[in-house]
């Protein structure tokens, strides 16, 4: 589940001066082509650098993304639920498998990556530094988030690296799973009993912030997308994902009797676009940088897993250890 | 067939698989690799699955709905062993309670997919294959790890020492035991241990680890009438904590 916001920090972009101009613009043919870039491949170095932010970062939210959620596996309310939620879960922590793997093709270990994420390095998907009080805020990720994470993902899945590509064309097929989950989930909370109703607005009500930062600042606040968009880095713009996030699901919304608290949000006819008010992007930035409600306890709670994990990992590099082949 | 004899080893087989089903969830999100998440959330998607299909074998005999059954029981209704309500602890002991566990739970399935009580049998055959994959995993797990740094040996020496008296606490005979046995319902837990032994053995000695001398060791039963450590009950109240806000509801 990752929505790319604020995914690429300020470079110098004179970094390409240095690359040879003729390998470059044959780079730069091939993508216009609409060929995929393959790990063997020439490439410029910041379009590396960048791809590995890129892929990292989406890695990573896969995993911090499992820890709300997955808080919830264990009182999810009967087999049916209990059952989805896990494996909906694991999807996840299986979309950071795949994705360390494609980033991995380009030069970063998996290692390293995790590393540089619980030394605060590299982010994650601001959403997930916020908590997940009741059922309810997990039925509202299931829902929602993975809608966002779609409409992004959707559009990268088209980008020019052939790994980051074919990784998300399967991920968004099982992001999409998720999504009826989640809706399943959030119809019945929606037209249930009082209690639930109650449970389902309040969760909405907490979550709708931070959706409206789920693709990044406006495009007006970002620079240095022009050259990522020509090389298929970036394939969407953040207001795009996010016009189109509000068209595909604030009806849905509306149709369950549910109500978005934000009374600015209407869909201008004339312009076609949907406007709304400004999320609180400074609050976005605080966060994004350590002050959030949760990223000390995500943080926290992964690296208690890599150390706790260590020992495992040693005793598998050990040139001592037998391989032992599964059916062995 | 004493319809109460049945019963009994249908509860104590859902019960098994729910509540350790529930604690290999648990591992989702810190496994010591992701992989291991991943196997361990497979796991627990099964074995929960496989507690569903038992637990519906006894609405059929006229018992609540799976969902009553599992959610609003309280802990000395359970009929689960000890050993898969204790904490996950280290990844050594949830790996050594998995290897003791479902080395015996595919010899328990093995048994029932010939038993003489046919919904029973069906079950078993259908699900005994995805048990299979459980103990490979196991046994890859502990073959490798088992025979690597001194660290993880000594780690998971401990954890055997821990979890055997435990373990020995899965084979706590009902008291239908001979009826089951003579209905041809399954061969009974002495049986089941016995070749469970054999075969945990057989890993066991291909790696640097020592199997605990049995004969001192004092078996932690009381499980399967529905007494329990301290831990179910707060695992069961947390499983609860949404579906009590409302029995009634649809989630």
């Amino acid at each position: 589940m990752y929505g790319g916001g604020n995914v690429f920090e300020a470079t110098k972009f004179d970094d390409v001066q240095t690359e040879d101009p003729a390998k470059l613009e044959e780079f730069e043919a091939r993508i216009a082509r609409g060929e995929k870039i393959e790990p063997t491949d020439w490439m410029p170095e910041l379009y590396r650098k960048q791809l590995i932010r890129m892929i990292e970062q989406h890695a990573h939210s896969e995993i911090i993304g499992a820890l709300p959620e997955g808080t919830w596996i264990t009182r999810a309310p009967g087999f049916r639920r209990k059952m989805a939620q896990m494996a909906k879960v694991q999807d996840e922590v299986g979309h950071a498998q795949l994705l360390y793997s494609a980033a991995e093709t380009l030069g970063k270990s998996r290692e390293q990556m995790l590393t540089d994420l619980i030394s605060g390095k590299s982010k994650y998907s601001n959403v997930f530094n916020y908590p997940a009080f009741t059922w309810a805020d997990s039925n509202i990720i299931s829902w929602l988030i993975d809608a966002g994470a779609i409409v992004n993902q959707m559009a990268n899945a088209k980008g020019s690296y052939g790994p980051y590509s074919r990784a998300l064309e399967r991920i968004c097929a099982e992001e999409a799973f998720h999504l009826k989950y989640g809706h399943d989930a959030v119809v019945h909370m929606a037209t249930g009993t009082p209690k639930q109703r109650e449970m389902i607005q309040a969760a909405l009500n907490r979550w709708w912030p931070p959706i409206m930062t789920f693709f990044g600042p406006s495009d007006k606040m970002s620079t240095h997308t022009e050259t990522l968009m020509r090389w298929k880095v970036k394939m969407a713009s953040n207001d795009e994902c996010r016009q189109q996030f509000l068209d595909m699901y604030v009806p849905k919304i509306w149709e369950l009797g549910l109500t978005v608290p934000d009374p600015n949000l209407k869909k201008n006819m004339e312009t076609g676009q949907w406007e709304f008010t400004e999320p609180d992007w400074d609050e976005f930035k605080r966060v994004i940088n350590g002050d959030g409600p949760c990223n000390a306890e995500r943080l926290a709670v992964r690296r208690t897993a890599e150390e706790r994990g260590a020992w495992v990992r040693r005793a598998l590099l050990n040139p001592k250890a037998k391989y032992v082949k599964p059916l062995a | 067939m004493n319809e109460q004899a049945i019963k009994d080893l249908l509860y104590k087989l859902a019960d098994d698989q729910l509540i350790l089903g529930h604690r290999n969830s648990e591992w989702t999100g810190f496994g010591p690799i992701l992989e291991e998440d991943i196997a361990f959330s497979s796991m627990a998607q099964d074995k929960i699955g496989h507690s569903l299909a038992f637990y519906t074998l006894l609405q059929e005999l006229g018992e609540a709905e799976p969902d009553t059954v599992a959610f609003t029981r309280n802990a000395n209704q359970f009929h689960n062993s000890q050993l898969v309500e204790l904490p996950n602890g280290e990844y050594d002991f949830s790996l050594i309670r998995h290897f003791l566990y479902d080395n015996a739970e595919i010899i328990r399935f093995e048994m029932l997919s010939q038993s003489s009580y046919e919904p029973i049998a069906k079950v078993a055959t259908k699900l005994k294959g995805e048990v299979k994959y459980h103990v490979l995993h196991a046994n890859t797990w502990i073959k490798n790890l088992g025979s690597s740094t001194e660290e993880a040996i000594l780690r998971l020496q401990s954890s055997l020492n821990e979890a055997m008296p435990y373990a020995l606490g899965m084979f706590e005979k009902s008291k239908f035991e001979q009826e089951l046995i003579d209905a041809g319902v399954y061969a009974g837990e002495e049986a089941v241990k016995a070749e469970w032994l054999k075969r945990i053995t057989a890993v066991i000695e291909k790696t640097d680890l020592k199997l605990p001398d049995l004969a001192t060791i004092e078996p932690k039963f009381g499980g399967r009438y529905g007494e329990h450590t301290e831990h179910l009950q707060p695992l069961l109240d947390e499983m609860a904590e949404v579906f009590k806000i409302d029995p009634t509801a649809e989630w």
